[in-house]
């Protein structure tokens, strides 16, 4: 293809492994595109970033990504990054995850990380449904919704995982969906920009479970449906709770300031602390 | 100048179904993988706002910033 018209988050990604696994239509690449423009923004240094993810289609962004990433066990992200920003405080963070590597397996993770408030950026890539094994429902799949567990619906009453991580004590929370991808890219930016812990939840498409099982059949459906389905937070404020009945609020629930777990570990180990250090990390994409 | 790479193209509509303005149309004839990649038929109403770029989940979509005329 002519060099000179490239697609402009190219030099970001791992070209020999294009095009990627996603099914046609698929949320994930418009979150690593909303990636890509808030980390811009935020002027984050390439070169200081480290990908984590666990395991899902979700999870195999950072696969796509030319810069260090850990892919690890199912649920395990924030785990694994904790550590890695343990070790390396200077380290920019971010953990590309899933509803089911989140919030089923990975949910202990998730309220930890949390509480703690440490410097992490959580993205969350919630389509409501397991898509890398086949469509089971998983805990924020709404109620009613089919899958391939709940061949009559599914019983349980969903998570809201913005409420959620925000009563668990993170100090950045948005939610926005992939029909917003703007939205979505100020709210990564100013997770990015957070010194604590972020967690920004993009709603997503996966047409070929979530959408098939519940009649949207392509990506232009089910993304018409969830942005008619959104309401921002200011506007929901407004209205009646019954009016708000399946409704799904967007916006940003947290933003505050508090003390961050990394830092106060430095404070406690003094000297030992690597900050401004060398990183303890050799990485795979720089020369020697 | 919008330029589609069909390598990487999965015929998702996307970009037709959201653009503005119109921009893109399916086309009519598959290309070899059997994919309907959109044309940007009305190139000439394109504002470069950049939000099929945004859009597109496989980064296949380049609109060149340059201004022609
Ligand atoms: C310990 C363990 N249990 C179960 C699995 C099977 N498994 C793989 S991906 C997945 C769910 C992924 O769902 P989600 O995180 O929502 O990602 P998506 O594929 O929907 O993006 C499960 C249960 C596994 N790989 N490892
Ligand atoms: S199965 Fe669903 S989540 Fe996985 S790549 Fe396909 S559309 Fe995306």
């Amino acid at each position: 293809m002519d060099k000179t018209n490239q697609n402009r988050f190219m030099k970001y990604l791992r070209t020999d492994r294009l095009p990627n696994i996603f099914c046609p239509g698929c949320g994930n690449g418009i979150v690593m595109n909303a990636f890509f423009n808030g980390m811009e923004r935020a002027e984050i240094d390439f070169d200081n970033l480290a990908l984590v993810s666990g395991i899902g289609c979700s999870s195999r962004v950072p696969g796509y990504i030319k810069c260090d990433s850990l892919h690890t066990t199912h649920g395990r992200p924030i785990a694994f990054a904790t550590g890695l920003k343990l070790a390396n405080p200077e380290l920019d963070v971010v953990v590309f995850t899933g509803d089911g590597d989140a919030a089923a397996i990975g949910g202990n993770h998730l309220i930890h990380g949390a509480r703690r408030n440490i410097d992490l950026t959580v993205i969350c890539i919630n389509n409501s449904i397991y898509g890398m094994t086949g469509g089971q429902i998983s805990p924020t799949s709404p109620t009613g919704s089919y899958g391939s567990t709940a061949p009559f619906g599914a019983v349980e009453k969903p998570f809201d995982l913005s409420e959620l991580t925000k009563a668990a004590g993170a100090t950045y929370v948005s939610r926005w969906t992939t029909a917003h991808p703007v939205q979505l890219a100020n709210a990564i930016k100013a997770g990015l920009q957070n010194k604590g812990f972020s967690f920004i939840e993009a709603v997503s498409q996966c047409p070929t479970y979530f959408g098939r099982k519940n009649k949207m059949k392509t990506a232009v459906s089910m993304m018409q449906w969830m942005k008619a389905e959104s309401i921002t937070k200011r506007r929901a404020e407004k209205m009646d709770v019954t009016d708000l009945k399946d409704k799904l609020i967007v916006g940003e629930f947290q933003n505050k300031n508090e003390a961050e777990f990394t830092e106060q570990i430095c404070k406690l180990i003094g000297d030992k602390c690597t900050t401004g250090k060398p990183s303890s990390i050799k990485s795979a994409f720089k020369e020697d | 100048m919008i330029t589609i790479n069909e390598d990487l193209c999965k015929g998702c509509n996307l970009c037709k179904e959201f653009c503005p303005l119109k921009v893109y149309e399916e086309s009519k004839i598959p290309n070899k993988k059997g994919i309907h990649v959109p044309c940007p038929k009305n190139e000439n109403k394109c504002t470069k706002c950049g939000l099929c770029i945004l859009m597109c989940p496989d980064q296949a979509i380049a609109v060149d910033d340059k201004d022609e005329d």
